[in-house]
């Protein structure tokens, strides 16, 4: 059983950092296309992104389909999604900036979209500290899951900076809007779905 | 076939020039192969999304040679013809990078004509009737999208002016309009309403007649590949890329300010003048800097932008007096 368990982490752990090893094999072997370091931010932001709303499949999951899986491995998937913001952070400083403080500083003050994303990210860092099982115990569970309740803000953050950064075509930022906005809904209190279920099933 | 559009044998392919003027064609093709062996390879190992620019490139087009205009070479390193031709924006076959070099075979670029409106020869005329074949000159320059990149792109035409005084246009213009293909047939992108289709784009007649401005049908040594915008474009290096208008079909002497696509799609972010200055932000972002595709890389900083794109010393009398900030 144990065994099993491990094998079950190890699996979705090495799932969570296929993006990033397809993403450093390409950089690599140069198949990022003309702009590479540009493709390389932008799919780092996404991912970050998507393991955000992957992360926040896991409640509705259990809720509706009684699938426990993702629940479980909650805390590694937020984590990822810590994990691929940094990276982006660190991509954007370094590619866009080359570490020129002065004008990332005023590059953060004055564009909005920057300003947004940046402040996306800061709100995980506490969510990421406390993500412990020690954490949970010391702040008791109630105080923890209000502290935790800012990654809705940081996901609706980091989605207004997606379509902040867009030139003309809002397409791509728009399916994300409307997956945030489903998952939004699966959390909606029973009462609302009273109609729909069959009264035996839950 | 391709030569067909320009009459009998263009007598450009046996012009007289040093073999070391031209990149060598059958190098930079080499090259491509090899790209796209293991692109394939790296390809079945990556999820396709993930990796978004692998080379998508169609067989090259025609060759075509001039006589490099030495006026306008460079000692910049010139971009690779793989990154020329792969990664661009041609809105109509859609809004990613990769997606014209993808989509672009589509386009039917023969036969080809051009309405021509308010000038003395005005209506529809064909290429070889608009070009004159034995004016094409080879000239280097720097294009500068409004996206912060850059790349140095050989192009092969003729100098919109002498084009302009061929036709002859009413002494009222005091603008040219241009208009791309729209073929929803032709263009998948046209389905989908991102910008008011068809793509328009306009000069001052001042600018059009500038010695810069050029009416492109080639890069490199051969036509303009169809995600480039063949079979004639217009190459204005001193504007920010969406500015050279690509596939035309319609040239337009008018007397009041054209309505151009990026300008009336977003009014406050895109103006008519659209001239690369780094002192003048997008509301979004900066165009203080630019990473020119190809050299400037992981290990290196983004290159500061030129006024005017380096081209100052050509055009900025064009607006003397006007506030840049006021006319971006």
């Amino acid at each position: 059983m144990k065994v099993h368990q491990a094998l079950k982490t190890s699996l979705l752990f090495s799932l969570c950092c296929l993006p990033l090893i397809a993403l450093v094999w390409g950089v690599v072997t140069n198949q990022l296309g003309a702009n590479p370091t540009e493709a390389l931010i932008r799919e780092l932001g996404q991912w970050a992104l998507r393991f955000l709303l992957i992360t926040l499949t896991a409640t509705p999951a259990q809720r509706w389909l009684g699938w426990g899986l993702l629940l479980s491995y909650r805390r590694m998937l937020g984590l990822f999604s810590f994990f691929y913001g940094l990276l982006h952070l660190i991509g954007f400083v370094w590619f866009e900036h080359f570490f020129n403080w002065q004008e990332l500083l005023e590059d953060i003050l004055k564009r909005p979209f920057i300003t947004l994303g940046m402040l996306a990210l800061l709100l995980l860092i506490p969510l990421a500290m406390t993500s412990t099982r020690r954490a949970v115990r010391r702040f008791g569970f109630k105080t923890w899951q209000r502290l935790h309740r800012l990654v809705y803000v940081a996901v609706s953050l980091a989605l207004v900076h997606f379509f902040l950064l867009v030139k003309a075509d809002l397409l791509e930022p728009l399916i994300y809007l409307a997956i945030w906005l489903l998952l939004l809904a699966l959390r909606l209190p029973n009462r609302f779905f009273v109609r729909w279920r069959k009264p035996a099933s839950e | 076939m391709k030569k067909l559009l320009f009459g009998k044998q263009s007598r450009y392919q046996q012009a007289a020039l040093p073999e070391s003027a031209v990149t060598a064609r059958d190098c930079y093709l080499n090259r491509r192969q090899f790209i796209q062996r293991w692109g394939m390879a790296g390809l079945a190992l990556a999820s396709p999304p993930l990796l978004t620019g692998t080379a998508h490139a169609s067989s090259p087009t025609a060759l075509l040679r001039a006589a490099s205009n030495p006026q306008y070479d460079t000692t910049e390193p010139i971009t690779d013809y793989e990154s020329v031709t792969t990664y661009n924006n041609f809105y109509e076959f859609g809004t990613g990078k990769s997606d014209p070099a993808r989509h672009a075979h589509q386009l039917i670029t023969d036969p080809w004509s051009v309405e021509i409106r308010g000038a003395a020869k005005q209506g529809s005329m064909g290429l070889d009737q608009l070009i004159d074949e034995r004016e094409l000159e080879r000239r280097i320059y720097r294009l500068r999208c409004v996206e912060g990149w850059s790349m140095v792109i050989p192009w092969i035409g003729i100098p919109l002016s002498k084009i302009i005084q061929r036709l002859q246009p009413d002494s009222s213009a005091k603008y040219v309009e241009f208009t791309t293909l729209a073929d929803p047939r032709q263009m998948p992108g046209i389905r989908r309403n991102v910008l008011d289709w068809p793509y328009r784009e306009g000069l001052t007649m001042a600018e059009a007649m500038n010695p810069l401005t050029l009416l492109a049908v080639g890069l490199y040594d051969e036509y303009l590949p169809k995600q480039n915008g063949a079979p004639l474009r217009l190459v204005v290096p001193w504007k920010y890329g969406f500015k050279s208008i690509k596939s035309i079909v319609g040239i337009d002497f008018t007397r009041d300010q054209p309505l151009t696509s990026w300008n009336k799609s977003n009014a406050r972010e895109y103006g008519f003048y659209s001239n690369v200055n780094p002192e003048v932000a997008h509301p979004r972002w900066s165009q203080a800097r630019e990473r020119r595709i190809g050299e400037d890389s992981f290990f290196t900083p983004k290159r500061e932008t030129l006024m005017f794109n380096g081209y100052a010393e050509q055009v900025a009398h064009l607006y003397a007096g006007m506030d840049l900030r006021k006319h971006f």
